[in-house]
């Protein structure tokens, strides 16, 4: 699906006192997409937010929202609403008035804001609380006044703020699912903040990975898991092995002979790299394979000894010490056939994967190859 | 033990209300000394309500405690509104240096004060008085309102703002109705603090203006009289309406996480 760009941010950068935040930061959300800006806390991202609602102002740089520069426009007249992370619901204001606060400010007749609040609370499903105070609701429903009320003034753009993140597993799993099903039905452009990797991968379009207040990567959750462009990207999102490795020579476009702790390796990959060149092979955890059998000889892969094995119910996990001292994780789906699939502790295992499983980028830490 | 427990607690509310309890019945007691029990009277009432320096002094005292109050009201609740929102240099010292005035002892501020007076040539008096009063009150709206204030999610106001509510609805919709209470249960804690104050009006004060607990002051030197049992009494009651209706205001709190 091709989109249209909505908001772009060019050339940002935002500093409070002596800090530098972001600079240089450039940004692109399409129209209609559900855009994350994942990072650990303190990477900027919420500050990207409050940047683009209008809480902030840059030092520098211009926030164009359909081709308008925003950026010296205050919060109350961006046609952008948020998704506070403790909801700010006005204690005072029934649900009701919770949510047709935006509307009276733009005026809109009473009629109509009658129609469009009982609209609103019929997609958050709380119809039947309009006349409830918020202290008499429980946190999930606090969560969705807080949609409601945002939604019901047809921003733009939506801007949730770690929005999932008060609530527990269960309740946010669920959320997760109806704000992408609101996200779908509203088709309004909604930019999400998170430090969770697993609630980015699984609600979103695209996702900015931020680190230190520098774009890390963009991509679709995809991209982002199985070709991350750098190692933080890569140890951010979910678990990874990494293995050092040499280009010792080019066996075609794209293709590689390395020298991987001690043993040469076909390898595949979308960079360009000369012999000598030192490289990080990169293997999730379920893209590894173990090798038990009994005779060192016929074993394949690196050679290890297993330290732990965890029973998930789903896969079985394993920490493999390489000869190297290189901690390995595994994770195995268990087979039907294989009642009985498990390792001992200590038992001399080989580790290996499928040829073309792995991702490859140029070394950013030195290593022995 | 459970016997030793309750007699000590009956001990400590007769040591705290017995005296007071005491002065109560003796407004009602027909004798006059107030030694023994001569039969229930409302004459003392009656009495009160002829001796027109008291009455004069009483409504001197409630127009003094009401102005002081309103005036005291406006300007700390501002006050409070200012610390709460804006970031600005010596705030913390503006803040601090209210706890200052609410921890001086009294005779300090009062000696302070005629000194003040003294040196700008203001007239010992009404205004005076009245400029005295609104002092020692504010810090004790600044406080109740910012504690108010504080105890809301900071993100309340950017949520009105992100709302499209400008300043002024800000301040209309959202912080004047979750204040409100503060705001009323600080003008009825000035209410009470000024009226019942005597060390820093009698420093403040002349004799073109008497307020009652003054007036009340001189007339115990010669005797405590069977009226100044009534006003007392009179005095208990709306204090202890007051501070009610303040607790019961501030009490009203909504819950938020």
């Amino acid at each position: 699906m091709n989109r249209l760009p909505i908001l772009t941010l060019s050339h940002i950068s935002k500093r409070f006192a002596a800090q530098e935040v972001l600079s240089d930061f450039h940004l692109t959300i399409n129209d209609g997409e559900f855009f994350t800006i994942l990072g650990p806390s303190g990477c900027g991202k919420t500050t990207v937010l409050r940047l683009i609602a209008g809480f902030e102002q840059p030092n520098e740089g211009k926030i164009l929202l359909n081709g308008e520069d925003i950026a010296g426009i205050p919060a109350e007249k961006r046609p952008v609403n948020t998704v506070f992370q403790s909801y700010a619901l006005f204690p005072h204001l029934s649900v009701f008035d919770n949510v047709a606060f935006g509307l009276k400010m733009a005026e809109v007749d009473a009629q109509n804001i009658a129609v469009r609040v009982a609209d609103a609370l019929a997609i958050v499903r709380l119809s039947d609380f309009a006349t409830r105070k918020p202290h008499q609701l429980s946190g999930g429903q606090k969560q969705r006044v807080a949609i409601a009320r945002a939604v019901v003034n047809r921003p733009k753009i939506l801007l949730l703020d770690e929005s999932l993140s008060a609530l527990d597993h269960k309740l946010r799993q669920q959320m997760q699912l109806e704000l992408k099903q609101l996200q779908r039905q509203l088709g309004i452009t909604f930019v999400y903040v998170t430090h969770d990797q697993e609630e980015a991968l699984s609600m979103s379009d695209r996702i900015l990975v931020m680190h230190n207040g520098q774009a890390q990567q963009v991509g679709t959750p995809r991209e982002i898991y199985e070709a991350p462009r750098n190692l933080f990207v890569a140890q951010f999102i979910g678990e990874i092995n990494v293995f050092d490795g040499e280009i010792t020579r080019a066996l075609g476009e794209y293709q590689y002979q390395a020298m991987i702790n001690g043993v040469e390796r076909d390898i595949r990959c979308d960079h360009r790299f000369a012999a000598g060149d030192r490289v990080h092979v990169m293997l999730r955890p379920e893209d590894l394979r173990i090798d038990c059998r009994p005779n060192v000889l016929e074993r394949k892969g690196f050679p290890g000894v297993v330290l732990e094995r965890n029973y998930t119910g789903q896969t079985l996990n394993s920490h493999i010490r390489l000869e190297n001292g290189q901690a390995v994780t595994v994770h195995e789906f268990f087979d039907e056939d294989d009642p009985d699939f498990d390792y001992s502790i200590n038992q001399k295992v080989g580790v290996d994967w499928v040829p073309g499983w792995e991702h490859v980028i140029p070394a950013e830490r030195s290593g022995q190859a | 033990m459970k016997v030793f427990k309750w007699s000590f607690i009956a001990a400590i509310f007769a040591y705290l209300y017995l005296p007071i309890g005491i002065l109560v019945i003796n407004s009602f007691n027909a004798s006059k000394y107030g030694y023994e029990w001569k039969g229930f009277t409302l004459e003392w009432y009656a009495k009160l309500w002829e001796n027109e320096a008291l009455t004069q002094a009483f409504l001197n005292s409630l127009l003094i405690a009401s102005l002081a109050a309103t005036a005291a009201t406006i300007i700390g609740t501002l006050m409070a509104l200012a610390l709460h929102r804006y970031r600005f240099p010596l705030k913390a010292t503006a803040s601090s240096l209210l706890f200052i005035v609410m921890m001086s002892p009294d005779i300090v501020l009062a000696i302070t004060f005629l000194i003040i007076f003294i040196a700008l040539g203001i007239q010992l008096g009404f205004w005076s008085l009245l400029i005295a009063h609104i002092t020692f009150c504010l810090p004790f709206v600044v406080i109740t309102v910012y504690a108010q204030l504080k105890g809301f999610d900071k993100y309340l106001l950017e949520a009105a703002q992100d709302l499209g509510a400008s300043e002024s609805r800000i301040f209309r919709l959202i912080i004047l109705p979750l204040v409100f209470p503060a705001i009323v249960a600080g003008w009825l804690l000035s209410f009470t603090l000024s009226l019942d104050d005597v060390i820093i009006s009698s420093f403040v004060t002349g004799s073109s203006f008497e307020i009652l607990p003054i007036r009340v002051f001189s007339m115990v030197k010669v005797g405590v009289s069977p009226e100044v049992n009534v006003l007392a009494t009179l005095l208990l009651a709306i204090s202890l309406l007051l501070v009610t209706f303040s607790t019961l205001l501030l009490r009203k709190k909504y819950t938020h996480d």
